[in-house]
């Protein structure tokens, strides 16, 4: 429940065929005093469309200066960057040795028959993308399947739809339910009291907590999920990550602030009042996982 | 300047002299594929293997990339040399048998079958054209793409490249490659492209300014499947 909707999920963004010379030059620019950065700027380009774009690697070799050639060659170099456009979910499977003794190769066929694609192959609704890895470097846990950054361990062929069916749902939903550290929490501004409460814009499932977010000079609705714990939000896509932000009530208008500052990042935190008592502070960076609750003298 | 000793012999290059170079100065041959003067050392083919140091210690490395050392001693053509780079040549034999150049490297060496898996590649990976392009042509248009079992070398995404002039200078100092014709010299032309004893383009007219390696030969109409 911070102001952080965590990645926005770019998986998801448009497929990704559009490229915007703006985002590129900005990612050049962030990675520009690191030496040869050209694979830091591959790695973000990719996190961005999902697949490294022709254009995209054409602006990055115009940008840094370096040929197209050595850009080319670093791309289709490194296993974990592709060109080939890729499915709104990556599964990746190991078949290390250890995964391949434990039985993954039974595993991968059974990924292929369900998703009706090989490995490598993206299925042709493109919602799937199906890889193979040779070691993810966890082999006590084999076989290892890694869905949209999610771990599953000790996989069999069985769980091969579960998998997929956790991954259609977003591996990063948070279920109450189903996790103890997840909480729901309703919040009360801290100046005028009046509940933040948005029964009409659901995240997480649940009612949101809604502020208003100045992001240089701009103010823009922002709704954040009220399990604690959860990290998703909706709107506010035009501010970066990690950019800091002013929250403001969007009842009395009143600036939300305190003294405190962010234990991960240093920016202020932002607090709420917890509905039967105690406070809960978010940190004001996006991106930022830092948040705190105190519920009456017990720190959460 | 640095002693050494090569074959035996005590001798003193300059620092920075490679084994190489050294031996060549000297008089050794050593038989490489992936070496020119004016290009940067690689160290790709392995073919100019030598022998440094003495008893347990002795190792193989390659002379191209191997700068002189004080007090260094060098074999260029001990017996495990020699097996190193018989065996070098066979693999290079079994992974492009069409090449001139590998072929009468390997019939200088006596070497007169290979015992592998026989393929039909056109690339040694040896890296002279990537070089040729980037250090004489100031041009970089073809490099290395891929890994493993998959590198190879051409221009980004396949197409032409923006940067290519078509100056012909990685076909021109290729070992390897098929499309290599010796177009100024119509006795010595050999078209590896229609490996024709009499290539049918040096009848032709304006043979001089056909610069044949440019487009897929016209004559013999090859056809590439990739």
């Amino acid at each position: 429940m911070t102001q952080a909707a965590a990645e926005p999920d770019l998986r998801g963004a448009p497929p990704g065929d559009e490229v915007d010379p703006e985002q590129i030059r900005r990612i050049v620019e962030k990675h520009r005093e690191d030496r040869g950065g050209s694979i830091a700027v591959l790695q973000d380009i990719q996190t961005l469309h999902g697949y490294l774009p022709e254009d995209a690697l054409r602006m990055v070799a115009e940008e840094t200066g370096r040929s197209l050639v050595d850009i080319y060659g670093a791309a289709t170099f490194y296993r974990s960057l592709t060109l080939q456009p890729r499915g709104r979910h990556l599964i990746r499977a190991c078949l290390g040795t250890a995964c391949h003794v434990r039985g993954a190769p039974r595993v991968v066929e059974e990924f292929e028959r369900q998703l009706g694609v090989k490995a490598g192959e993206t299925t042709s609704d493109k919602e799937f993308t199906l890889e193979t890895v040779n070691c993810l470097g966890a082999c006590a846990l084999g076989p290892i399947v890694v869905a949209d950054g999610h771990y599953f361990c000790n996989v069999r062929k069985f769980g091969v739809a579960d998998i997929l069916e956790k991954a259609r749902r977003g591996v990063d939903e948070t279920r109450p339910e189903d996790d103890e550290t997840v909480f729901p929490l309703e919040v009360n501004c801290p100046r005028c009291n009046h509940s933040l409460m948005d029964r009409g814009a659901p995240v997480d499932g649940r009612p949101s907590i809604r502020v208003t977010v100045d992001f240089r000079n701009v103010l823009s609705p922002v709704n954040l999920s009220s399990l604690y714990g959860s990290f998703h939000s909706a709107g506010g896509a035009e501010i970066p990550q990690g950019a800091v932000c002013e929250f403001f009530c969007p009842h009395c208008h009143g600036r939300l602030g305190g003294p405190s500052r962010c234990t991960e990042c240093g920016a202020p935190m932002i607090p709420m009042v917890v509905r039967g008592g105690g406070m809960v502070q978010v940190c004001a960076r996006r991106g930022c996982f830092g948040h705190r609750l105190d519920l009456d003298g017990v720190n959460a | 300047m640095i002693t050494l000793t090569l074959n035996g012999l005590d001798v003193s290059v300059e620092e920075g002299t490679t084994l190489l170079e050294a031996a060549r100065f000297l008089g050794f041959p050593i038989p490489t594929l992936c070496h020119r003067d004016g290009l940067s050392p690689y160290g790709a083919c392995r073919l100019c293997v030598v022998e440094i140091g003495e008893g347990p210690k002795a190792a193989l490395v390659s002379s191209c990339t191997y700068p002189a050392e004080e007090g260094l001693k060098v074999r260029t053509a001990s017996s495990r040399v020699r097996r190193a780079r018989l065996m070098v040549l066979e693999l290079l034999l079994a992974s492009c048998p069409q090449s001139k150049t590998i072929q009468d490297l390997a019939s200088a060496h006596g070497v007169r079958q290979q015992r592998f898996r026989q393929e039909q590649e056109d690339c040694i990976l040896c890296g002279l054209c990537v070089r040729m392009c980037e250090e004489q042509m100031m041009a970089k248009a073809i490099g290395f793409r891929g890994r493993g079992q998959t590198r190879s070398i051409g221009t980004p995404f396949d197409i032409k490249s923006d940067v290519c002039r078509q100056c012909g200078g990685c076909m021109y100092i290729c070992p390897a490659c098929q499309l290599r014709c010796t177009y100024t010299e119509p006795e010595k032309a050999i078209c590896g492209a229609c490996a024709n004893l009499a290539p049918p383009c040096i009848a032709q007219d304006p043979f001089d300014d056909m610069m044949c390696y440019m487009d897929p030969c016209v004559a013999c109409e090859i056809a590439r499947d990739d």
